[in-house]
């Protein structure tokens, strides 16, 4: 058997290979289920049912896929440049930090000024928090990987720092946390009674947005050819140094966002777990859509609906949540061969 | 010079059926070949004919799907470049295989002893390495780190490897590309030496004077097919370029013309290379419009630091460069594109296009932000598509359409877009830089009448060139780099190709033959 590079991809293909990798890794791990002992049909529908069987699974998936889109958006918008951002997580606390700050009464604004304010703070709280890896990078070659993943460790204790000292909330009886964000700077409920907030809006409005810019402006042309060949893009007069910035400030500025739409849409103050790992998770979500804006959201809904579905069925049977991990980790493997697969065809001899 | 019929010679190598199909592309049908001891075979053929694929098999890179081999007598197993060391073949690839921080001496020995020996017999090695070198005139220093040696010392340090191994059996697979025309004068004469001690030499060429000045029998490939083989004294060259491309081959003639006013200058210009020798030393030079300079020279001469800084991508450390009378102070790529400068660049590949965008993406790429392409920050697709289809038609671009991966086109399709994507804006000044480097006659002869329209139509053209055929074909003038520095102008009637080659290697004496006139040679 050999690998051979197809000329083109047709579309039905490319769509196709994410399902299908998502089938074969329910496949896979159906035997983890079937060791536990619990019957993995049931197990599977109780994961379907608690992920989207309800007015309130349906709203906690949507509400776990809000950080999720918007961390996947600043992965793939990173990876498409080759810029590996592997400091969302970083990215996300410093944007929560910043909303906690400029949210937590410093400014007295009306709701629709502040709710903007604290957003682009969080913003550029994050974006320029990846700025100077990206500047180390395109000016002594230092390697992001190295730069962005420690960053992370660094801010999470100056969290840990600011919200024991500066930033404790003196009513918080004592616990790490920041004092809550008026009540001006919290994000409408899109649905009352759940936690579903206006923070999924603006994930979905900007992985539109990012769409239209990368297809329909010479912003996302010129972002293309400097992540596909930047000598060629140099060659042909592109500002590639330039084209490098924007793109930390854009890719760091959603990590940011994320982080400023948790605090102001579901928690309200800000705690060392606000996040399980969203910045990470991004990553798999950015590889699982291909690095496509739009299949960010479609990638950020299932892996939140794995994670929503896992607790709700390791409440009703003998299967750790610990699952959820693993399909996850299962499905991006499976997508990697399905990628392949797309590009590729299996020949015989 | 041994012939196949002195004596009746054994065949050494016999090649039979051979067929390797990759995907829906056939790289060799059917092709059979016999080899003899004391033989040189040219095996000739363009880009794409399936020479270096043969000759992949028959050191067992690849495996063929169909046919045998069988090396002195014996079927060769497929697919072991080891069982074909062990059988007396030996592969000069194209890019050398040394490592560059070893001894000559070391390089060579490397691989021939077994690991566990408790230590390695360098006198012996030593002793043997330098017989061999003296029995074949291959001057090598043993000592020296191989990334310190010229490039014709590191192709004799890679023949003699194989020597050394036994080789009874040569392929040089395009041995002459890095060459000056002296060294590669010195490589035929080994040759000679070789094939007098008996053995069997193939090499690989796309060049015609080479088939002639070396090899006893030459057989032609084309399209995968094996479509002629001739004793090389029974034929010529038009033939030979007939068979090669299937049709006959017109030779570019450029019409005299009086060169205008200059478009590019020149003057002193030094660009330091960080360390030792600077990369361009006090370089003056002028191309005019109607006027064709080529810029000859053994590549790492300076050459790709004159593209760069026509390119704008690097600027200089002193000295002026002028466009059309005025100096250009701080160059970047978009600058020279503005200025009427269309640049070729060498690696089409790497630095020409970027290959998983669209062909019309590629199109647009010096001018995307033009008024006609991009409004408000907004891409104008559908007129950036209509103009590249206006492009791939003008320049003949062998595509599906405008929306197609650029790269899925063949190397001189690619050419031709990005000769569309400079040549369409009617330049004042042409940076081609190894314009036609691994493209087929045809398409190399398309690249030409294009570049002599523009010359015509009254740009200037500065030809950067490792072909020497291809600079005295097309340039009014010549000037030799070496070390960075550029010889004056010299008339293409008035230098030969050897003349040439002895300024390629820094013999800048001759000079005063050349131009009696000139006192301020350097």
């Amino acid at each position: 058997m050999r690998l051979e590079p197809r000329t083109d991809t047709p579309l039905a293909l490319r769509l196709l290979a994410p399902v299908g990798a998502v089938v074969a890794a329910l496949a896979l791990c159906a035997l983890l289920v079937a060791w536990t002992g619990a019957p993995v049909l049931r197990a599977y529908g109780l994961l379907f049912e608690g992920a989207i069987g309800s007015r309130f699974a349906l709203t906690e998936t949507l509400t776990r896929a809000t950080p999720l889109i918007l961390t996947g958006l600043a992965a793939a918008v990173a990876f498409r440049a080759k810029l590996w951002n592997i400091g969302a997580e970083g990215q996300l606390y410093m944007g929560a930090l910043a909303a906690v700050v400029v949210g937590g009464g410093m400014l007295d604004l009306p709701a629709w000024a502040l709710i903007p304010a604290v957003m682009i703070a969080g913003m550029a709280a994050g974006g320029v928090t990846l700025l100077g890896p990206a500047v180390l990078k395109v000016r002594f070659g230092v390697d992001e990987v190295v730069t962005t993943l420690l960053l992370n460790f660094v801010v999470l204790l100056l969290v840990s720092l600011l919200l024991e000292g500066a930033l404790k909330d003196p009513m918080g009886m004592g616990w790490p946390q920041s004092a809550p964000v008026v009540e001006a700077a919290e994000l409408p409920k899109l649905v009352a009674r759940t936690r579903l907030h206006a923070g999924l809006a603006i994930a979905l409005g900007l992985s539109v947005l990012l769409w239209l810019i990368d297809t329909r402006t010479i912003w996302g042309y010129e972002n293309r050819a400097v992540g596909a060949n930047p000598r060629a893009a140099a060659f042909a007069g592109m500002p590639v140094t330039r084209v490098m910035l924007r793109t930390a400030l854009l890719s760091g500025g959603l990590a940011g966002l994320a982080g400023a739409a948790e605090v102001c849409g579901l928690k309200g103050y800000l705690t060392l777990d606000l996040s399980p790992g969203f910045g990470y998770s991004g990553i798999v979500v950015a590889m699982l859509a291909q690095l496509h804006p739009i299949g960010v959201v479609g990638a950020a809904l299932f892996i939140a609906g794995i994670f929503v579905g896992a607790d709700a069925m390791s409440r009703a049977m003998p299967v750790p949540n610990y699952i959820a991990d693993v399909l996850v980790a299962t499905s991006l493997l499976c997508m990697l061969v399905a990628g392949l697969l797309a590009r590729y065809r299996l020949r015989r001899g | 010079m041994s012939s196949p019929v002195k004596g009746g010679p054994e065949v050494v190598l016999r090649l039979a059926g051979i067929s390797k199909r990759f995907g829906p592309l056939l790289a060799n049908d059917n092709i059979s070949l016999t080899l003899h001891a004391g033989e040189v075979l040219a095996l000739l053929g363009e880009n794409g004919a399936g020479k270096t694929t043969l000759m992949n098999i028959l050191f067992g890179h690849y495996v063929a799907d169909e046919g045998t081999i069988e090396a002195f007598g014996r079927p060769l197993p497929p697919g072991s470049p080891r069982a074909a060391l062990e059988a007396g073949i030996g592969m000069v690839h194209q890019h050398f295989t040394l490592a560059d921080n070893l001894s000559v001496l070391d390089n060579i020995a490397v691989g021939t002893e077994l690991l566990w020996r408790w230590r390695s017999d360098r006198g012996a090695a030593r002793r043997r390495l330098l017989d061999l070198s003296q029995r074949f005139g291959l001057e090598v220093r043993p000592d020296a780190p191989v990334g310190e040696l010229s490039v014709g010392e590191r192709q004799r340090a890679e023949i003699l490897k194989a020597l050394y191994r036994d080789a009874r059996i040569l392929i040089l697979d395009e041995p002459t590309a890095v060459l000056t025309p002296q060294e590669s004068a010195g490589l035929f004469e080994t040759l000679r030496r070789l094939t007098a001690d008996g053995l069997a030499v193939v090499f690989i060429s796309h060049k015609m004077n080479e088939v002639f000045a070396a090899s006893d029998t030459v057989a032609v490939l084309r399209a995968g097919k094996l479509v002629a083989t001739h004793a090389t004294a029974s034929t010529d060259r038009a033939k030979l370029a007939e068979l090669m491309v299937g049709r006959s081959v017109k030779p570019p003639a450029p019409a005299p013309l009086s060169p205008g006013e200059p478009v590019l200058e020149l003057a002193g210009v030094t660009v330091a290379s960080g360390h030792g020798r600077p990369l361009l030393d006090r370089v003056d030079l002028t191309v005019c419009r109607h006027q064709v300079v080529g810029i000859a020279g053994v590549s790492g001469n300076g050459q790709t630091a004159l593209a760069e800084l026509v390119s704008g991508l690097i600027r200089p450390d002193s000295g002026r460069l002028s466009l059309k009378g005025s100096v250009v102070e701080h160059g970047d790529p978009a600058d020279m594109v503005r200025r009427g400068v269309a640049r070729i660049p060498e690696d089409r590949h790497s630095a020409g296009l970027v290959g998983t965008m669209a062909v019309w993406e590629n199109l647009i790429a010096e001018r995307y932000r033009d008024s006609s392409f991009s409004r408000l920050g907004v891409l104008r697709r559908s007129a950036a598509r209509a103009y590249a289809r206006e492009v791939i038609e003008e320049f003949d671009v062998r595509c599906p359409g405008p929306d197609a991966r650029t790269q899925l086109l063949s190397g001189g399709n690619m050419q031709k877009l990005i000769l569309g994507r400079t040549l369409a804006h009617g330049p004042d000044l042409i940076l081609a830089s190894q314009p036609t480097r691994g493209l087929d006659i045809g398409a190399v002869s398309y690249v030409h009448s294009r570049l002599l329209d523009a010359r015509a139509a009254g740009a200037g053209i500065l030809l950067i060139s490792e072909d020497l055929d291809e600079i005295l074909a097309l340039a009014d003038c010549v000037t030799v780099a070496y070390h960075g520095r550029l010889t004056p102008l010299l008339p293409h009637d008035r230098v030969s190709v050897s003349q040439l080659g002895l300024l390629m290697a820094g013999h800048w004496d001759i000079l005063r033959d050349i131009l009696p006139e000139t006192v301020h040679a350097a």
